[in-house]
């Protein structure tokens, strides 16, 4: 429909013509806000964490660690130098030799969710696999954050985590962590 | 002046909206009306005529979806 549109446009005289095919569709899959009437109640958007720690392939294991660990998380995910997730850095992983690289310990092709699915039914999945926490990356699988269990149990009774992954009021796409008021 | 219509993915779409771009939502109006991209404004495709475009500034981008 929009390439229709856009041409219309341009014969209307408009010279400065976008046309972005992939809609709205592809914006709520990257987590975007959107306005409207509709109620899509709770996302997995609502409940990721941005915080999680990263680290890149060639980095050594033990600095990692004292990096994810001071952090205050036990787990970093392994993104490469474009924000792609490949790979992730928990449990076992830590025992390697501190000097290996990230990418031999690493776990590798995590599984990994989109923001804009519907929370409460993830939630059900994480449950029945005692899943403590997935990684949730955009289309392209760049990182956008962490969703851990227990804040999604939390937001999905009703309650708030300590940070969101929202966009942010005045700077439509740039996202940053917010607290939720309800 | 030949005008050429640009196909734009999201990173793009970011930055024009951030440039002050008039982004147009062209689906029917309950569409719009249930979920649309903040500060679109909606000319449905059958309406999308000289006199409804004529909200539309000439001199800023304008990006259809």
């Amino acid at each position: 429909m929009s390439p229709r549109a856009a041409c219309r446009l341009e014969r209307h005289g408009f010279d400065q013509v976008y046309d972005y095919t992939a809609g709205i569709a592809d914006w709520k899959a990257a987590g975007l806000e959107v306005e409207g009437e509709e109620d899509t109640g709770l996302t997995i958007a609502d409940a990721t964490r941005p915080d999680i720690p990263t680290a890149q392939p060639q980095e050594v294991l033990g600095e990692v660690l004292e990096r994810t660990t001071g952090a205050g998380w036990d787990e970093a995910v392994v993104v490469d130098c474009d924000g792609i997730v490949v790979g992730r850095l928990r449990g076992d992983a830590w025992s390697a030799d501190p000097a290996t690289t990230v990418s031999e310990a690493m776990e590798l092709g995590p599984m990994t969710v989109r923001p804009d699915g519907q929370l409460r039914p993830l939630v059900g999945r994480m449950e029945k696999r005692d899943t403590r926490l997935v990684v949730v990356t955009d289309p392209q699988g760049r990182l956008i954050g962490a969703l851990l269990s227990e804040d999604a149990v939390r937001l999905a009774a009703g309650e708030a985590p300590e940070l969101v992954w929202r966009d942010c009021e005045g700077c439509p796409g740039r996202w940053a962590p917010v607290p939720i008021t309800r | 002046m030949t005008a050429v219509v640009t196909n734009i993915d999201r990173t793009r779409m970011l930055d024009l909206i951030e440039d002050g771009a008039q982004v147009v939502d062209v689906l029917p109006e309950g569409e719009y009306t249930a979920q649309h991209i903040p500060g679109a404004i909606n000319i449905p495709l059958k309406r999308l005529d000289v006199e409804a475009t004529a909200v539309l500034r000439r001199d800023k981008p304008v990006v259809v979806y």
